[in-house]
């Protein structure tokens, strides 16, 4: 049996190693898009801030780990496929035959559509390369201008390896406020607060008109006229998985690779996992995208299983995610905008940068943000996803959100 | 026979010995804040709660963690957080349903409990037998982990 792998994120590693394990004599193909041994994404943010060197972002530490797995590394670009012939196209001549496909080619960093965007200087923070990019211009250049547009996920959790390189940030935010995926106004008001305080200078509801260079300097001009010059102008207004190539393909796609709950996709054989895979959301039952890391490893796993002649089902994942900002903590959970009737309750310390927010639907918790709170904070997925009714605790909570993982344990245990 | 932690909340008087041995393990100093056991108290039902990691089949935090900082050791079942590895992203702790693996800000990196090498402190600091250290078959460890299950059947706790 031949497994071809597209795509070395966590998924797709994940998946390689899985088929290992269940297959000991299968051959198996893990296709590499970038000329670099997998990697995290991840960890980028810390290469940034020189807490780890590039091997420090490797998705598995010894170098031999693939060989030893007998998993065969190709690096190359999936070009199309063609799923009736059953082979991947890298381009150049060059095919991958393959008896079992998982397409885990994960997201890549959305375009923006204006004027100057192909201008030399202006760059994501998504790859290693471009971390070196940006690394290598700021050690020659101390004190460059970054202006970076979003201040999603990936902007926030950029910034502080690009302050500690000594650069002179502005963010340009289009909505009203940050990280509005996956915070509230509260939660985000709070970060931004505490960016600003950092010295970071922030415009909201603000987004360029155009690009523009002159003597080397990228001319920002935003919407109301003013005009920023900047080294380096920094795109960072989202993700969309990465497709293209499955134009033709005839796998049915939606906002994703549409797949069943066994992972695999309208095409037999065919599988998708993590960024790419649109799959059924545990809390709404509706079908959707969910880029985060812990959904691709358990994809990645499961998909794997099923091409391994292992029938295992998917259970649905939900969102949650945790992000540092500047040092500063948030995650968040589920349905934090909360359902109509649905109570919530909250606490918020904004001299200290503390908040706590949660979402019910009856006596179940349906989602969290929190910002300034690590402690226990996985205890918030396991009373989501595990639809945990809280019965009389849940009053406690409406008096006392902090005393989550007091819940959690008395559910544990019963304790009346 | 692997051995694993065995909580009997009802021995448990509430004396945070269990807290001051395992942050005496790993820091070398009695601050309960920094130990990875937590005493639960429900003063109106006069109970006391020790909770940590129950090194569960799962490892939801070694699965996700996104470079590799967090291994088996084959020989206590435990999973070790290695912090040279550990970026301190924090995904582990959103991954892990316990609740069980947390972020320490002076480290930046995260902690959990690694049951000391096969001799845990908590057990041992332990006056009245509520912690024990003793063959996996014994405590009940299932019951403990099928109750942060996926299924919508989980009766209210009260």
């Amino acid at each position: 049996m031949r497994h071809l792998i597209i795509g070395s994120g966590p998924a797709g590693v994940v998946a390689a190693e899985t088929l290992r394990k269940a297959d000991p004599v299968a051959d198996i193909t893990l296709l590499c898009g970038e000329p670099e041994p997998p990697y995290s994404r991840m960890a980028i943010p810390y290469l940034l801030k020189g807490d780890i060197a590039e091997a420090g972002t490797h998705l598995r530490k010894d170098a031999d780990h693939y060989a030893t797995q007998r998993i065969q590394v190709v690096h190359g670009r999936a070009r199309s496929v063609d799923t009736t012939g059953r082979t991947v196209d890298l381009g150049g001549g060059q095919r991958l035959p393959y008896d079992r496909l998982l397409i885990a080619t994960g997201s890549r960093p959305s375009r923006e559509s204006i004027p100057g965007i192909d201008l030399p200087g202006v760059r994501s923070c998504w790859t290693l390369e471009d971390a070196r990019a940006i690394l290598a211009l700021a050690q020659a250049k101390p004190g460059i201008r970054i202006v970076q547009m979003g201040a999603g996920f990936v902007g926030c959790i950029i910034m502080e390896g690009l302050l500690s390189r000594g650069v002179d940030l502005t963010i340009l935010v289009r909505s009203g406020y940050m990280v509005r995926r996956m915070m509230n106004p509260t939660a985000s008001g709070l970060l931004q607060q505490w960016c600003q305080a950092k010295g970071v200078k922030i415009f909201t509801r603000t987004q360029p008109a155009g690009l523009s260079a002159a003597d080397g300097v990228l001319q920002v001009a935003l919407a109301d006229g003013r005009v920023l010059p900047a080294d380096i102008y920094l795109s960072a207004v989202g993700v969309d998985p990465n497709l293209d190539f499955l134009a033709g393909s005839g796998i049915n796609l939606g906002q994703g690779i549409v797949v069943d709950e066994h992972l695999q996709s309208s095409v037999p054989g065919v599988y998708a996992a993590g960024d790419v895979a649109e799959s059924r959301d545990c809390l709404t039952g509706k079908r959707q995208l969910n880029a985060i890391q812990p959904n691709a490893v358990e994809q990645g796993r499961i998909a794997a299983l099923n091409m391994a002649g292992r029938p295992t089902a998917f259970k649905g994942s939900f969102v949650f995610n945790v992000l540092t900002t500047l040092g500063l903590v948030s995650s968040s959970f589920g349905e934090w905008e909360g359902q109509p009737g649905g109570d919530s309750a909250e606490v918020l310390d904004a001299a200290r940068y503390r908040y706590l927010n949660l979402q019910f639907q009856g006596d179940r918790l349906i989602g969290a943000n929190s910002v300034g709170f690590t402690d226990h904070v996985g205890a918030l997925r396991g009373l989501i996803e595990g639809r945990v009714r809280l019965g009389r605790w849940k009053q406690r909570l409406m008096e006392d959100p902090t005393q989550i993982m007091q819940v959690y344990v008395a559910g544990v245990h019963s304790v009346a | 026979m692997q051995k694993s932690l065995h909580i009997d909340p009802n021995k448990c008087t509430g004396c945070l010995q269990c807290e001051m041995a395992c942050s005496w393990e790993n820091y070398r100093s009695f601050t309960t804040a920094k130990s990875r056991i937590k005493v639960f108290s429900f003063h109106e039902a006069g109970r006391f709660v020790p909770y940590t990691c129950t090194q569960c089949d799962e490892a939801w935090c070694m699965t996700a963690c996104p470079v590799d900082a967090i291994k088996l050791d084959p020989v206590t079942g435990a999973k070790i957080v290695l912090d040279p590895t550990c970026v301190g992203c924090k995904v582990c702790t959103i991954a892990c349903p316990f609740g069980t693996i947390n972020y320490v800000a002076q480290s930046g990196k995260v902690q959990k409990c690694d049951l000391c090498d096969g001799a845990p402190a908590c057990a041992k600091a332990c006056p009245t037998a509520a912690i024990t250290y003793v063959d996996a078959d014994w405590t009940g460890l299932e019951k403990m982990r099928q109750w942060a299950g996926k299924t919508d059947t989980n009766p209210a706790t009260v």
